[in-house]
């Protein structure tokens, strides 16, 4: 398949860029546990309020954060005209935004995977028991986000107020699946844990949609 | 319906009719209108339990119905500039979605004077509210996008694809807000039952005459577009780009 080689070797220089200097990851991280720790002091909840509202602040916190964070993933390719020479390269436009994807999914997945057991700590939740289905409701969730969130920040890059503007077409767009990963979350912390499939299923079929459509479209935001 | 307007905003016949022929469509439509205003208020009977409040709904339904029609259009002309990139398309794309926009503003304005005096509340977070409330962010935001983006290809080409997002979106939002309530008991929210069938006739008039009213209003929405894209297109040919519009 032509479509999986560019994206891999792409991916593969999306990732080496960050690696090199971990900003993103070390800045989002940061970030939302900032938010989670203000969180934290606005509500001060108690152990049955976190079980209820932990999952929706966590996704409020990591909704904020890539609106943010998702923000340069175009624009900085625009410093030195990169974007340009990609598109001279012989290769399908999509595969561009597929890497970048991808890449994002990642960079936000391991954030997440690092922050989880601190969230746990400052919530006082327990997630020992359900990391597998946390694990596939953070990644349903998150790729949602960097989907939906990778186009937009090539939509807003073309933009001006771009800042303000990705988070402003991102947050509407992404309330169904903040609403289906909330739920689903909250009830893999609940007291008698269990995983919602409607939810799953919900956030899949979200996810399968806004990718189909991205493969259907995405190209147009790539042309010169 | 949504076809047959599309179609007819775009002939360029309609597009270079004399002004007085618009006049008469404009008191047409108007006329329209007050006959609709009349019959809501005066042939519909009176609601059993709500009372008169009730006639407002004659007006926030067939106002909610165009504005899906008119984003409808909007989406279907999105789709049909990025296959064809016709200037037409996306000139009816923003048209008929700032048309849209107080149409639907229209809607839940209604909606929430009607909700208070028979819920109690002016707002609530059901299914169809909140969906509704999304669909106007959504669609703000869209126009608000297209204000950003200077060039005017690229604006086209850039919003249309935010546009097939959006659209794609909606049954999403219905159904998460939907499947989110239906766990949890809430007031029952009004609508089903038998209508009456003056009622429903009240009804179609009033959905003809708000939808002559978006015919009309995208028309010269559309016409003013065609005018600024061409002043626009003049400007670049004399060199001097000026202010984008």
């Amino acid at each position: 398949m032509s479509l999986l080689r560019p994206t891999a070797i792409l991916l593969e220089k999306e990732l080496r860029s960050e690696l090199r200097s971990r900003e993103l990851i070390t800045t989002t991280f940061v970030f939302v546990l900032m938010v989670l720790v203000l969180f934290s002091f606005t509500f001060d909840p108690t152990s049955t309020e976190s079980r209820r509202f932990g999952a929706g602040l966590l996704w409020l916190a990591l909704l904020f954060a890539g609106s943010l964070m998702l923000h340069p993933s175009f624009t900085r390719e625009q410093t030195n005209d990169t974007l340009a020479a990609l598109r001279m390269a012989p290769l399908d436009p999509v595969a561009i935004l597929a890497a970048k994807i991808l890449a994002n999914f990642c960079f936000l997945l391991l954030t997440e995977m690092i922050l989880l057991p601190v969230f746990a700590a400052l919530y006082n939740l327990r997630i020992i028991g359900v990391l597998a289905p946390l694990f596939l409701v953070m990644a349903l969730g998150t790729l949602a986000l960097s989907t939906v969130g990778t186009v937009f920040s090539a939509v807003s890059s073309y933009a001006r107020m771009r800042e303000l503007l990705l988070p402003l077409l991102l947050l509407p767009l992404l309330t169904p699946a903040l609403i289906a990963s909330a739920e689903a979350t909250s009830g893999l912390l609940d007291v008698s844990p269990s995983l919602s499939i409607s939810w799953t299923a919900f956030l899949a079929a979200f996810d399968i949609i806004f990718l189909t459509v991205t493969w259907l479209f995405g190209e147009y935001l790539l042309e010169e | 319906m949504a076809q047959a307007h599309a179609s007819s905003t775009l002939s360029p016949a309609s597009a270079a009719k004399p002004a007085s022929s618009q006049g008469l469509e404009t008191i047409g439509v108007a006329l329209l209108l007050a006959i609709a205003g009349y019959c809501a208020l005066f042939v519909a009977p009176t609601e059993a339990t709500m009372g008169q409040i009730q006639r407002i709904f004659y007006f926030h339904m067939p106002f909610g119905i165009t504005a899906f029609v008119s984003f409808l259009i909007s989406f279907y002309a999105s789709i049909a500039y990025l296959r064809t990139r016709a200037p037409k398309w996306d000139l009816l794309a923003v048209s008929s979605a700032e048309v849209g926009v107080p149409f639907i503003t229209v809607m839940l304005v209604t909606g929430s004077i009607w909700a208070h005096p028979v819920w109690g509340i002016w707002w609530t977070w059901d299914a169809r509210l909140t969906s509704t409330f999304v669909l106007w962010v959504l669609y703000v935001c869209y126009l608000l996008l297209r204000t950003l983006i200077d060039d005017p290809e690229r604006r086209a080409v850039i919003s249309a694809v935010f546009n097939i997002f959006a659209a794609f979106d909606v049954p999403f939002v219905y159904f998460s807000i939907w499947f989110f309530r239906t766990q949890h008991p809430q007031p029952v929210i009004g609508g089903g039952g038998s209508l009456d069938p003056r009622m429903f006739d009240v009804l179609v008039v009033c959905w003809v005459a708000t939808l002559a009213m978006l015919g009309l209003l995208l028309r010269q929405r559309y016409r003013l577009e065609a005018l600024r894209h061409e002043v626009a297109q003049l400007r670049m040919e004399a060199g001097s780009p000026g202010e984008q519009l």
